[in-house]
């Protein structure tokens, strides 16, 4: 178990020892969003731009602009909210090679409450043209994905969470950006995950085999563009699709995957989510429990939509 | 030095007759704010920046952010007359498929860096540049023209903490202050002044100055480039629609292109038979 923040300070400072060229910048909250440890062994290219996040992105901008490679870091709810019309102009239109990776997604952030818990990131960063959006599982594939989006050129949004979360992907994952991954193989229907959803997915597909429901867990870690083809797979090899994320059900991978199938392949589906509220304070594991976001939920889910199955 | 400013101003004539002429032909764009940039751009490219038109992407090049990204004809004549791109492509300006888009876009035209238009962010653009360039041990200067209008963006004093809290020295801002914005006077719509002052007290170097005096744009230039520990804004007092009685301080030629009647006037303004 480790949080994916951890996971991400932990490469970034790898990635900096290979990499000059990278730099870091944040809002006042390095020690939360982990880009401190990067900061304190490489002083000279980590910049604090303090509370002020739109100005944060515009520098971010500038500095790619003059060949960097900027990791900028806050809370999903000021990066992709406060910054967005920056993110938009300054970094995703001039297709600028700068790595927006944002801590603190969701509801899990907990007893901060719902100013703090962002719900709707994924999907207005998705709505951007030039724009990647990839919610890693576990800690390994998020050390995977800041690899893959230091050596890939233009605008990535990385979501991470605040907690510890149950490991997916063993050591060494490698990461490839807009490739899905069969985690568990089934055949009665999918659940389609991101996030920390995975996890309670593979839970789920294990005590759904016991009640012989055999459900594939296909863990989706770019949300933009989607493995198209896996997903389409999925659709048409188990015939009912269960999306599930920390995040609106408007907009995010639910919303991602019914825009696809609704015109390649419709499908019997359910979107677990957030369904179109705020978040609210309280633990993250009792918050997870309140918006049923968790293996329960989705055990539920499985039988009826199965049951629905002709 | 007479002569190099001179010839500065006569070049700064000829621009703005392209000016004129690139609009009248666009029937698209932003009149008065142009021709109140373009002395200071003209100074820059013509005098102050080192850059290479035959190498847009030269790594010794100053770089260049024009905030103010309304102001792009000021910027794609400039470009043109350096030799970027051939001066035919600014009778394609804001057209479908030409390069000259409405404000500026790094995407497609030579010699642009970032992308501008949406007011407020260009200095922090312009500020990431030159930490950049700093943390490379370069000397390159960075240039951003931001409007006096544009100030009243939040955006632009974040930046101008930033900028002097990290002591970029190698930026400067230069505030085309023409009093006007769309709906009508500056002072009327949300005071802004005094800019030099708000710069010093964010710790900025400043200079004011008569923003159509060649003499003094370039001196300023030369000041901001010799004043270390802190960046420079030089607030540059002008006249929107500058050099064509026509459009003289009228906020209604923001985003109002000479028509037919106006553009033989316009040009005779500008001292141009052709």
């Amino acid at each position: 178990m480790i949080a994916t923040r951890d996971a991400y300070g932990e490469a970034l400072a790898e990635l900096g020892g290979e990499n000059d060229k990278i730099v870091v910048l944040d809002a006042d909250l390095s020690g939360s969003t982990k880009t401190g440890v990067f900061a304190k062994k490489f002083p000279n290219r980590f910049f604090n731009m303090g509370i002020a996040e739109a100005n944060m992105v515009g520098t971010a901008a500038g500095l790619a602009a003059v060949g960097k490679v900027p990791f900028l870091s806050t809370f999903a709810i000021f990066a992709a909210g406060r910054g967005w019309e920056q993110i938009r102009q300054s970094v995703a239109y001039p297709k600028a090679n700068v790595k927006i990776v944002a801590t603190h997604g969701g509801v899990t952030v907990g007893e901060d409450g719902g100013s703090h818990q962002s719900v709707e990131d994924v999907a207005i960063m998705r709505a951007i043209p030039n724009m990647t959006v990839i919610v890693p599982a576990d800690g390994e594939e998020t050390k995977g994905a800041i690899r893959a989006v230091a050596a890939y050129k233009g605008p990535v949004y990385v979501r991470l969470g605040r907690n510890k979360v149950p490991s997916v992907f063993p050591a060494g994952h490698k990461f490839e950006i807009g490739k899905g991954v069969v985690v568990v193989p089934g055949t009665d229907l999918t659940f389609i995950t991101t996030g920390l959803m995975t996890a309670a997915a593979v839970t789920a597909a294990e005590k759904l085999k016991a009640e012989g429901i055999s459900a594939r867990v296909l863990h989706i870690g770019t949300i933009k563009p989607l493995d198209k083809e896996l997903v389409l797979q999925a659709a048409q090899e188990t015939g009912a699709i269960v999306t599930a994320e920390e995040h609106s059900v408007v907009g995010g991978l639910g919303g991602a995957v019914a825009e696809y199938l609704g015109e390649a392949c419709p499908t019997l589906m359910k979107r677990v989510g957030v369904y179109d509220r705020f978040g609210t304070s309280g633990k993250s594991d009792e918050l997870l429990k309140y918006f049923g976001l968790n293996a329960e939920t989705l055990i539920e889910e499985a039988r009826e939509i199965v049951s629905r199955k002709k | 030095m007479k002569e190099k400013i001179a010839d500065l101003e006569e070049k700064a004539r000829r621009l703005r007759v392209a000016i004129v002429k690139t609009l009248h032909k666009s029937q698209s764009g932003h009149t008065g704010g142009s021709l109140s940039a373009i002395d200071m751009v003209c100074a820059l490219y013509f005098h102050k920046m080192r850059h290479n038109p035959a190498e847009p992407a030269w790594d010794g090049r100053d770089r260049f952010v024009l905030s103010k990204g309304h102001a792009a004809p000021a910027l794609y004549v400039t470009l043109a007359e350096c030799g970027y791109f051939p001066a035919e492509d600014l009778m394609m300006l804001r057209r479908l498929g030409s390069h000259l888009q409405g404000h500026p876009d790094s995407k497609g035209t030579p010699g642009v860096d970032v992308c501008t238009g949406s007011l407020g962010q260009g200095l922090s653009m312009a500020n990431g540049m030159a930490l950049g360039l700093k943390l490379d041990g370069k000397e390159n200067r960075v240039y951003a023209v931001l409007g006096d209008g544009e100030l009243q963006e939040g955006q632009i004093w974040e930046a101008a903490m930033a900028a002097a809290h990290y002591k970029s020295d190698n930026l400067c801002a230069l505030i085309d202050s023409n009093g006007l914005q769309i709906d009508g006077d500056v002072s009327k719509v949300m005071n802004v002044s005094s800019i030099s002052d708000k710069f010093k007290a964010f710790g900025w170097n400043a200079i004011e100055i008569d923003g159509h005096d060649m003499g003094q744009i370039v001196a300023a230039l030369d000041q901001a480039e010799a004043h270390k520990g802190a960046p420079t804004a030089i607030v540059a007092k002008t006249v929107k629609g500058k050099g064509v009685h026509l459009f003289e301080n009228k906020a209604s030629y923001h985003g109002v292109t000479p028509n037919d009647e106006e553009l033989p006037e316009a040009l005779r303004c500008l001292g141009c038979c052709d």
